[in-house]
């Protein structure tokens, strides 16, 4: 049976595992290195990008993290997840982890009074359309060649991304009561 | 969500079909703030030292509670140039401070474009009856409490977030302790309940019978729950993480120590690894002195900040 990790060094990983309890699929939180080694794909949650990303290099989480995922372990970012993932980001903070081929812009949606939600349609979860929450949330404003889009807002613009093994989203399907990305990653796996 | 808070209109944006202030959008940032440490700045310095340490917010303020306590006086929303100049000078999320009741604070507060308003006992009350009506605000608030029914009176008129209120500027934990205990051993007990109590529970709690079913329902209150007054250090923060809370507030526990910028990367870490006491033990090590303490039984009552507020 396989399991999925959480990262759990702050954010909403606690709605991530509600989920994944719900689909019935194992999961545990990661907050140490040695932990990554017991799991066969790993979420990196919603929170603040900066704070995240102290604490990964506070415990020495990247390097054994990025290996993982170059050996082909599946990966998901949702907002601040995907800036921690990324190729590249505008700002000078943080270090991302260059494991996708995106460039990231944080924030680039508005401050909080600007955070919305919206109906978009991902065709590999089906037709339904899927309620998207974007909080301050993350603009990807390139793309790589290998990048597969698969979500989009109206005005075009890329939401949701998939290189291979590694899936990035904008917005949060962990604040939702909708489970089909959720699915759609554990099937990576 | 329950319907009871979840009637509020969606304000529409140009984009077709964007919604914004709506009740996921608005405690779905406090979701994101889980597991982390807000900080209160009073100046753009401070706010750059809380971002590098890894706070996830701060709380902009013209004075820290415990100089806010020393001065007297009454304390007001802090001037619009220091709260611009924090939100330029950092990339996390920023807060401010209004009055209780005082709804025009929070409009000013809004047009700012702050992040989150913090409705505080800590500032001196505008009305001693009301609390604002938080529903209509497009920008997410924060409220204290000290126990489950104040905890959903607020939730009641619009709060998207809430915290223990502990007794700040102290430096001391034991109201932190005392009210996060009490809000979530009644959770605890609202459980236990039978549906036919809650209504008889809703009553003594001064609260929404809906805020009370969802609770039994739940087991957890419907908005994410953060401690606040009194922590000054990373043992401190550890022990409200495992009394249950969401994360923590730290107010002149940082910039009052001998070290703000070790004490609050200290902090921090022992948010996160808050049930590792080999961490906890670690990171506790040389942090200098922690911020000047109170015992609160030499605070007079009408002293008190926490029993300002209803």
């Amino acid at each position: 049976m396989i399991k999925i990790g959480v990262l759990a060094l702050q954010g909403d990983y606690l709605e991530h595992q509600r989920i994944l309890q719900i689909l019935g699929i194992n999961s545990t939180y990661i907050k140490t290195p040695e932990e990554l080694n017991k799991i066969d794909g790993l979420i990196v949650p919603g929170g603040e990008s900066t704070t995240i990303n102290k604490l990964m290099d506070f415990y020495n989480i990247k390097k054994p993290l990025k290996k993982l995922v170059q050996q082909g372990m599946p990966i998901w970012g949702t907002c601040a997840g995907m800036i921690i993932i990324a190729n590249k980001i505008i700002q000078s903070s943080p270090t991302p982890l260059s494991l996708i081929d995106i460039t990231v812009d944080r924030n680039a949606f508005g401050n909080q009074t600007e955070s919305f939600e919206q109906l978009i349609t991902l065709p590999v979860i089906g037709k339904q359309p899927f309620k998207s929450i974007f909080i301050r949330a993350p603009k990807i404003i390139d793309i790589g060649e290998k990048i597969d889009v698969l979500g989009r807002l109206p005005n075009k613009q890329p939401v949701a991304v998939k290189q291979n093994n590694i899936l990035a989203t904008s917005f949060h399907p962990e604040l939702t009561n909708d489970y089909r990305i959720h699915e759609f990653f554990v099937k990576m796996i | 969500m329950k319907g009871y808070i979840n009637n509020m209109p969606n304000k529409v944006t140009k984009e077709p079909n964007r919604k914004t202030g709506t009740w996921s959008v608005k405690s779905g940032l406090a979701q994101m703030l889980k597991g982390g440490v807000i900080m209160d700045v009073v100046t753009a310095d401070q706010a750059k030292i809380a971002e590098d340490a890894g706070a996830v917010a701060v709380m902009a303020l013209e004075r820290v509670p415990s100089d806010i306590r020393k001065a007297g006086g009454v304390a007001r929303m802090a001037d619009p140039t220091k709260i611009t100049e924090i939100i330029e000078a950092v990339s996390i999320p920023v807060m401010a401070k209004c009055r209780i009741g005082h709804f025009v604070e929070a409009q000013i507060l809004e047009s700012l474009d702050v992040d989150y308003i913090d409705e505080s006992e800590v500032l001196t009350p505008a009305d001693e009856n009301n609390h604002i009506n938080k529903t209509p605000f497009k920008v997410p608030f924060v409220c204290g409490a000290r126990d489950l029914g104040e905890a959903l009176r607020r939730i009641g008129e619009g709060a998207a977030m809430v915290r223990t209120k502990g007794e700040a500027g102290t430096g001391n934990i034991v109201e932190a302790v005392r009210h996060a205990r009490s809000v979530l051993s009644k959770i605890k007990e609202i459980q236990g309940m039978d549906q036919s109590q809650l209504m008889a529970v809703a009553r003594d709690l001064r609260s929404p019978f809906e805020l009370v079913l969802d609770i039994k329902n739940q087991g957890k209150l419907p908005v994410v729950n953060f401690a606040a007054g009194g922590i000054a250090t990373p043992a401190d923060a550890a022990l409200m993480m495992q009394l249950g809370v969401d994360g923590v507030f730290v107010g002149s526990g940082i910039f009052k120590s001998e070290n703000p910028d070790i004490m609050a990367n200290a902090i921090v870490k022992a948010t996160t690894h808050f049930n590792n006491p080999d961490i906890l033990a670690d990171i506790s090590r040389g942090l200098g002195t922690a911020m000047p303490g109170l015992d609160i039984k030499t605070i007079p009552i009408e002293e008190q900040l926490s029993t300002r507020g209803w």
